[in-house]
């Protein structure tokens, strides 16, 4: 299929990255580039650092060495909030959701840094906050409608089976409307139809907001159907980097997975 | 009841029906749809704004009188408009299945000659696409959402907002030439076409005319008392005749309005929240919506669930009586009332039943105890006969005289007579024109002078209510010359909760025998609260106090059969239990769950033998694919046992349809 938008410039570029816990390294002088629109997925074996890699963009992680680049700008030590305001926004390997709280009410919570509102206003829900609210709540229905879980919109999250709480988790991350979408496993423990579905909703999203995203994920048939570009790493380091194709064709990559010595 | 839609002979299309609505009624609901979680509602002024400039956008683009618009997607007033907008031009709607796999929607685009399509989304247009090189005929998609179809290039693509553009421009340069052709349709035009999947071969195109269904649309409100102010849901599939009956062209004679559902999954919400006064729904759903009001209740406090329990069995003993308004004890009667305040209005009110004046049930036999527990609480549930060459209604059953097991008395102007083979056939305005290119099929269906055999046997009972009990062609007649139908039989035992499943014989036989198949969990708790032990299936099918259980169930059907004339001679003499769960995978029951008689018949000679001897003794040894599918065999030795059987009443007079 062609796609509406064209893969554009380098919208995050991560240099030189390492990280370490004490004596464990996590990352070791990683490098690669994210260009705008466009769908990149990050694999490797289990403790390849590949989290760590989302937490380090993110801000979570603060890296010792190398530097992040997003949207021009360069930083070292950043913290998560004004990753989200620069438009970072991520869903979790573990759902980190409100589970008491309904679907909307949690997609809600996605637009907290949209409102301007004094939070004094927004509890008494008077004047210019009602008329923020409304706006909001219009705009997640946008999201609700899109995702299709109109018949969950009030049902509280922690009854919702799990496929259906990883769509719930992804739509709170679009109410941010993000440039750059950070995706932690996305189809882990789902079934093949939940996969099916949440593969379809990841290529919707970048395809009407545009929004970049980069993805975590194991299953490797998902990995290179959907993603443009995969990053390969492992014990922390990167190991290939390329289309499905060509990663799929490196010799690293295929002993890194078939557990070559080392 | 507003008369306004009193001059028949002129406004006698639904395109006329829509100018008219929106000429007496502009600014009242006409329909309303569930969009980005708010309802979203159309005028019949707005509504008739939008199929005009619909109409002039399909003239625009080519679609000609005579032409077929065929239609997918689910319930949504756009393509509801489109039907209109279709019939305006002297076209013809062909609205199909949504959920139908590729190879069925085409035989139907094909056989229809279709050469417009309006579809709802993405998944519509790709179905469509799928197969348009298959449909040498069809020219242009219209798609209604736009979404995710930003990519497909296809020419012969259109967007539905910009069918309407263009049609807006027309109607500018023309005025007035929207009216002119709609004021040329005549009722008794083709106003629709309707697939049906018939029991044997290919689905057919059932033609009705404008006629046959404002007629029969205006004689179901005037029986029942409809007005202007109803409310109903649409989310039955639009391709089939009922949801075109009930939601469209009722509410278009009406001119009452009509709600879509958000989305398939959110129905029952969506219910809660419009309250229909006004509603179908096929036995299934009904059911299901018990077993979850069953299920929730369960789960309840205790306290409730005790308010729960004792107020039911109040309404169980007087509620329907209340509703078809005869007298009941007044202790009884403030009792309801209480329950009504505490339990029943509660209960209404989660379902979203609460303004409910009206519901329709139909297709297949409904349990009593289903319908009893709605009716008891107050929700006028009714069943009623029909079918797509009627225009649904065939037969209704009146208020205050709803018995479980009729369909009801002939609905307005509607004759029925029963055919010596004991086959329905019914004469009525509603009755089709014929079917689309089969002629054969037609001439089958439609005596030359328009009577219409249903397929369906039956007969009229002491007060006129119709009885169907079977398809016609499984009727059979037992040497006695009495008539055995076997699937009324059947469901007459299995609306016990401890009966499974059921096959009785009859056919060319002295008297009806049947087999049972308990119900295992209904029957193993009844039999753990009695401290009966036994060991699994087989164990508890041979037990003697089982035996006497089933026996009684069985007897209580005879006391039943024997209330009717027709069937008394049909009561069950023997009976015994099998000693195996009927099963798909030993080609007993089909995948849906009917039992293969043939199949049946020849793997248990031995026991029907038995059945029709005087033996009270059975051994057989049946095989059996077990799980894992290796296969195996059960000995048992089965006990047949005799049953009681009720004297006859009397013969009555037959009532003429």
């Amino acid at each position: 299929m062609e796609r509406l938008r064209q893969i554009g410039d380098v919208i995050l570029h991560v240099d030189n990255i390492s990280l370490s816990f004490g004596g464990v390294k996590a990352l070791s002088d990683v490098s690669f580039s994210v260009r705008e629109h466009e769908i990149l997925a990050i694999i490797g074996p289990n403790g390849a650092g590949k989290s760590s890699m989302l937490n380090c963009i993110n801000g979570f992680y603060h890296p010792q060495e190398g530097t992040i680049t997003f949207k021009g700008q360069t930083r070292k030590q950043m913290q998560t909030h004004e990753a989200a305001a620069q438009g970072i926004a991520r869903t979790f390997q573990n759902i980190a959701l409100f589970r008491g709280m309904s679907t909307l009410d949690n997609i809600m919570t996605g637009r907290n840094l949209k409102m301007n509102v004094n939070f004094l206003l927004q509890g008494l829900y008077f004047g210019p906050a009602r008329n923020e609210e409304m706006e909001h709540r219009a705009f997640v229905e946008r999201i609700i409608d899109f995702l299709e879980i109109e018949a969950i919109r009030k049902t509280p999250v922690g009854r919702l089976p799990y496929g259906l709480q990883k769509r719930v988790e992804l739509g709170r991350a679009l109410a941010a409307e993000p440039t750059l979408l950070l995706l932690d496993e996305p189809m882990a423990g789902m079934n093949i139809e939940e996969k099916q579905d949440m593969c379809r909703f990841i290529l919707d999203v970048n395809d009407e907001f545009g929004t970049t995203i980069v993805l975590i994920e194991h299953d490797m048939s998902v990995v290179m159907d959907i993603s443009d570009r995969v990053v390969v790493l492992d014990y922390g380091s990167k190991i290939g980097e390329g289309t499905p194709d060509e990663v799929r064709a490196n010799q690293d990559v295929i002993d890194a997975y078939l557990g070559v010595g080392h | 009841m507003n008369v306004s839609h009193g001059d028949v002979g002129r406004v006698d299309t639904f395109p006329k029906l829509l100018l008219e609505n929106a000429r007496v009624r502009g600014d009242r609901p006409a329909i309303r749809e569930k969009d980005y979680g708010i309802w979203q509602t159309f005028t019949w002024h707005q509504a008739a704004d939008q199929v005009r400039a619909l109409a002039m956008g399909l003239k625009a683009a080519g679609f000609a009188k005579g032409d077929r618009l065929g239609i997918v997607g689910d319930n949504r007033p756009r393509l509801y408009w489109s039907m209109v907008a279709a019939q305006a031009l002297g076209g013809v709607p062909v609205p199909v299945y949504q959920d139908a796999v590729a190879e069925e929607m085409r035989y139907v685009l094909d056989h229809a000659e279709v050469r417009f399509v309006i579809v709802e989304n993405q998944e519509q247009v790709d179905k469509v696409l799928e197969i348009k090189d298959a449909l040498p005929k069809l020219e242009t998609i219209v798609y209604s959402d736009p979404r995710g179809l930003r990519h497909y290039a296809q020419p012969f693509l259109k967007s539905y907002a910009a069918v309407q553009e263009e049609g807006r421009a027309a109607v500018a340069a023309h005025p007035g030439a929207y009216e002119a052709v709609v004021a040329e349709g005549k009722g008794s035009d083709l106003a629709i076409m309707l697939y049906t999947s018939g029991t044997t071969g290919r689905a057919k195109g059932v033609m009705l005319s404008f006629d046959n269904l404002i007629i029969t649309a205006r004689n179901g409100i005037e029986r029942e008392g409809l007005t202007d102010k109803e409310e109903i849901m649409a989310y039955l599939p639009m391709a089939w005749v009922g949801d075109n009956l009930f939601s469209f062209a009722q509410s278009y004679v009406g001119g009452f309005c009509v709600s879509c559902p958000e989305s398939s999954e959110t129905v029952m919400q969506d219910m809660r929240e419009i309250g229909p006064t006004y509603f179908f729904a096929p036995p299934r759903i009904f059911e299901n919506i018990l077993t979850t009001v069953m299920i929730r209740m369960e789960d309840a406090a205790a306290v409730k669930r005790w308010m729960f329990r004792k107020f039911m069995e109040v309404a169980k003993r007087v509620g329907a009586k209340i509703l078809d308004r005869t007298p009941v004890p007044l202790v009884d009667a403030l009792l309801y009332r209480l329950g009504d305040l505490l339990v029943y209005g509660p209960l209404r009110n989660v379902l979203g039943f609460s303004r409910l004046k009206l519901a329709y049930t139909a297709g297949e036999a409904i349990g009593p105890d289903i319908f009893d527990f709605y009716r008891s609480l107050g929700i006028n549930v009714k069943q009623l006969y029909g079918s797509t060459e009627a225009a649904v209604f065939i037969t209704i059953q009146p208020n205050g005289e709803v018995k479980p097991d009729t369909v009801g008395t002939p609905a307005k102007d509607v004759e029925i007579k029963i055919a010596d083979s004991g086959e329905v056939l019914f004469r009525s305005p509603g009755v089709f024109m014929s079917y689309y290119k089969n002629d054969e099929a037609t001439r089958e269906t439609k005596t030359a002078d328009g009577w219409v055999k249903t397929g369906d046997a039956g007969f009229f009972d002491e007060s006129g209510h119709l009885k169907i009990i079977d398809r016609a062609k499984d009727v059979g007649k037992l040497t006695t010359g009495a008539m055995f139908a076997p699937k009324y039989i059947e469901n007459k035992l299995k609306f016990f909760p401890y009966i499974r499943e059921a096959v009785a014989f009859g056919d060319t036989r002295d008297y009806v025998a049947v087999f049972v198949n308990i119900d295992l969990e209904a029957v193993g708790n009844w039999a753990e609260r009695r401290g009966i032990a036994y060991s699994g299936y087989t164990d508890l099918a041979g037990q003697a106090d089982v035996y006497a259980l089933v026996q009684e169930c069985v007897e209580k059907v005879n006391t039943d059969l024997a209330q009717d004339p027709h069937l008394a001679g049909s009561q069950i003499h023997r009976f015994l239990i099998l000693h195996k769960e009927l099963d798909a995978d030993d080609g007993e029951l089909t995948r849906t769950r009917k039992v293969r008689r043939g199949t049946v018949a020849e793997k248990y000679g031995t026991l029907i033998a038995a059945l029709y001897s005087d033996r009270d003794r059975c051994e057989i040894q049946a095989e059996v694919t077990f799980e894992d599918g290796r296969k195996g065999s059960i000995r048992a030795d089965i006990a047949i046992r005799d049953v009681k059987t009720v004297a006859m009443a009397p013969e009555p007079m037959r009532k003429a349809g």
